[in-house]
């Protein structure tokens, strides 16, 4: 009944056909692959372009030189006994508007920014005997005239602009002030460090909570817990609490920490444990992963001349998990270094001007600073916003490198 | 008859007892009650059939079933007369007492060095540095390993080829001096020359240590062994001087297994 089977035409024109439709396939297949790659390159690129072009301004500040005559102004400061009581009893703000009047116009107190008085401030304290001569001085413009020198501003503004350069009284500097500063409410005054620092402060509580934490909880299920009913449940939960909406770790955060333990409000620490809460799931998840991959010929063989099951994980497994782990932490980290709405819920989005000094302060954090500079009315703050994206950027990439060359220190082959 | 213990042969010192041992995998039972003593002089061979429960046997002489948690053992096994099923029965010293190779070359990734030195290490054997140095060389040199790593103690252990890692891995069970060494199909992943080095290693090993090792490989068990015992579906068939089981057989299934009726 069964027919004799030919010997396979390979050369047959349905082969040639088939050959044909595979080839085509399989270009198709590359070709949206490197569609896809180019388009995410090209989106990457568009936001570096926009955040590079509109941040780096941020980074720099337009100043107007002013020539300062102390010995005329309406400074009363005895040179031989300057100390931060008496510069704080000058009345210096009024003074730098007397003195930028004086010497621009009678408009003139507008062009500067409201914190020029600290540059003459810091002038006199570091050269007392300023006090008696005639000195140029570059202040920082205001706002107006910041935006004017920079891109497009007020008309007005455009016309002072106009006006000063004519004159050739204007420069561009570094806004050192941007470095060093917190938020404040006027664009030309405000500076990133205060946020950088509870950013820092958060993500160490965050750290030095989540890490030993997390690798204690995946060590534990994966080498000594037996597998019920119980440790089945703590896994499900595990696994959904990496996928718990972020802010609803703040609510929880707010009622624990905040309502029932009546830790500080706005505080790193605060910030930090709720972070942690979230990153744990993520370290214990990666945690686990990395330990299950040990092979097991290695834990045979400690075991086989006589480590004991501590000895096992701690000389053994552990190591050759770390750089699994470590991965596990950065992709936590980086998330919590770039969340927000869990930490506004616990009061982090106060207007805190105040570099914190420890973890008990209140304190803001990156993210949280640009959301809060993004909502903000007045134009100078559009640049502030993507100066402070920059950092943040700048901050997860020193971060992501430096958990990477750990990674790849702590890396072996078997 | 099984459950009797086949001490047929004329032991010279016995190191280790077993009497009905049966071992339960969850419902599954694995052996079905065995019987033997392993003696110090001789180097103790089980053959058998893939599933046989020779290698199960084999880890239950130093615990290392313990490991699977659905395990069970029943019975007694004995080391110098002493039960190491007993509660009071330390594992990890009974442990570095009855040393183990495994079928898979399985050194640690770290050097040569520190592959040797770590048993010595977590059982503080050694006092000092240089005295670990001299436990590490006395191992190497007793593993037939020394001339060809001497040079590249720091090199690590991983990079050795398959022969030399299975023989770093006997030096790093005789770095504890062990008084018994379970050895599970050592050569099952070697190539013919490294696999005659280790036969020629077991040689020199014997007496001084009490050698059990499990093969599938019927020639080898010849060469090797002064006593064999056959297993098969997870009971002792038959146990008894090498070339006594080989040449004259007194069970049909022994007989079927070495003329290459099943296996």
């Amino acid at each position: 009944m069964t027919a004799k089977r030919l010997p396979t035409d390979w050369k047959s024109d349905v082969m040639r056909k088939r050959i044909a439709r595979r080839y085509a396939a399989e270009r198709r297949f590359k070709l949206a692959g490197l569609f896809a790659v180019l388009l995410s390159a090209a989106f990457l690129a568009f936001l570096l372009f926009t955040m590079l072009g509109n941040g780096l301004r941020g980074f720099t500040r337009t100043e107007i030189a002013v020539k300062v005559d102390f010995p005329a102004s309406p400074l009363l400061l005895d040179p031989n006994a300057i100390t931060d009581q008496s510069l704080a009893n000058a009345n210096l703000p009024m003074v730098t508007g007397e003195v930028v009047k004086r010497a621009l116009g009678p408009n003139a107190e507008e062009w500067v920014s409201p914190t020029a008085w600290t540059v003459l401030r810091d002038k006199i304290k570091a050269d007392p005997k300023i006090l008696s001569r005639t000195e140029t001085i570059s202040l920082p413009a205001s706002t107006a005239v910041d935006l004017a020198a920079k891109s497009n501003g007020s008309p007005e503004a455009e016309a002072t602009v106009t006006q000063l350069n004519k004159a050739g009284l204007l420069s561009t500097g570094i806004n050192w002030n941007f470095l060093s500063a917190s938020d404040g409410t006027d664009p030309t005054q405000v500076g990133i460090w205060g946020a950088f620092k509870g950013s820092l402060l958060t993500m160490l509580v965050t750290l030095a909570l989540s890490f030993p934490i997390g690798v204690a909880t995946a060590l534990y299920l994966e080498e000594y817990a037996r597998k019920n009913w119980l440790t089945d449940i703590i896994e499900v939960s595990i696994n959904n609490l990496a996928a718990v909406p972020s802010i609803i770790f703040g609510l929880l955060g707010l009622s624990i920490f905040l309502n029932f333990l009546h830790l500080p409000r706005s505080a790193a620490l605060v910030g930090g444990m709720t972070l942690a809460l979230m990153t744990m799931p993520v370290i214990v998840i990666a945690g686990r992963n990395a330990i299950k991959s040990v092979p097991p010929s290695i834990r045979d063989a400690a075991l086989g001349i006589g480590a004991s099951p501590v000895q096992v994980v701690f000389h053994h497994v552990l190591p050759l998990a770390l750089p699994g782990i470590l991965t596990g932490t950065i992709i936590g980290m980086a998330r919590a270094l770039g969340e927000t709405a869990p930490l506004l819920m616990i009061g982090m989005r106060a207007f805190i001007a105040t570099p914190p000094g420890g973890i008990t302060d209140p304190a803001t954090v990156l993210p949280v600073q640009i959301f809060l500079w993004s909502d903000e009315v007045s134009k100078g703050f559009v640049e502030k916003t993507s100066a402070a994206i920059i950092v943040l950027l700048v901050f997860l990439l020193a971060m992501n490198g430096l958990a990477i060359y750990l990674r790849n220190k702590f890396e072996k082959r078997w | 008859m099984m459950h009797e213990p086949q001490t047929l042969v004329p032991a010279t010192e016995t190191k280790m007892t077993a009497r009905d041992v049966k071992v339960f995998y969850g419902d599954k039972q694995a052996i079905k009650g065995v019987s033997i003593d392993v003696d110090m002089d001789n180097v103790t061979a089980f053959i058998g059939p893939s599933g046989c429960g020779k290698s199960t046997f084999l880890r239950t002489l130093n615990r290392m079933n313990d490991t699977v948690a659905s395990a069970r053992v029943e019975g007694t096994i004995t080391l110098d007369g002493e039960n190491i099923y007993a509660p009071t029965m330390d594992v990890v010293q009974l442990r570095a007492r009855v040393g183990m190779v495994f079928q898979k070359p399985n050194p640690f990734p770290k050097s040569i060095y520190e592959n040797i030195a770590y048993g010595p290490r977590i059982h503080g054997l050694a006092h000092g540095k240089a005295d670990l140095d001299v436990i590490v060389e006395k191992s190497l040199r007793r593993a037939g390993l020394w001339d060809e790593v001497k040079d590249r103690l720091q090199d690590s252990g991983t990079a050795l080829s398959g022969g030399q890692q299975q023989r770093l891995c006997i030096g790093r069970a005789i770095a504890v001096e062990p008084e018994v060494i379970l050895m599970d199909e050592p050569c099952s992943a070697l190539d013919p020359i490294a696999t005659a080095k280790i036969e020629e290693l077991i040689h020199e090993l014997r007496g001084r240590y009490a050698i059990v090792i499990v093969t599938h490989n019927m020639q080898q068990a010849a060469r090797v062994s002064q006593r064999t015992a056959f297993f098969h579906l997870g009971e002792l068939v038959e146990y008894g001087v090498t070339s006594d089981i080989f040449t004259n057989p007194r069970q049909e299934r022994t007989k079927d297994y070495i003329t290459g009726r099943y296996g």
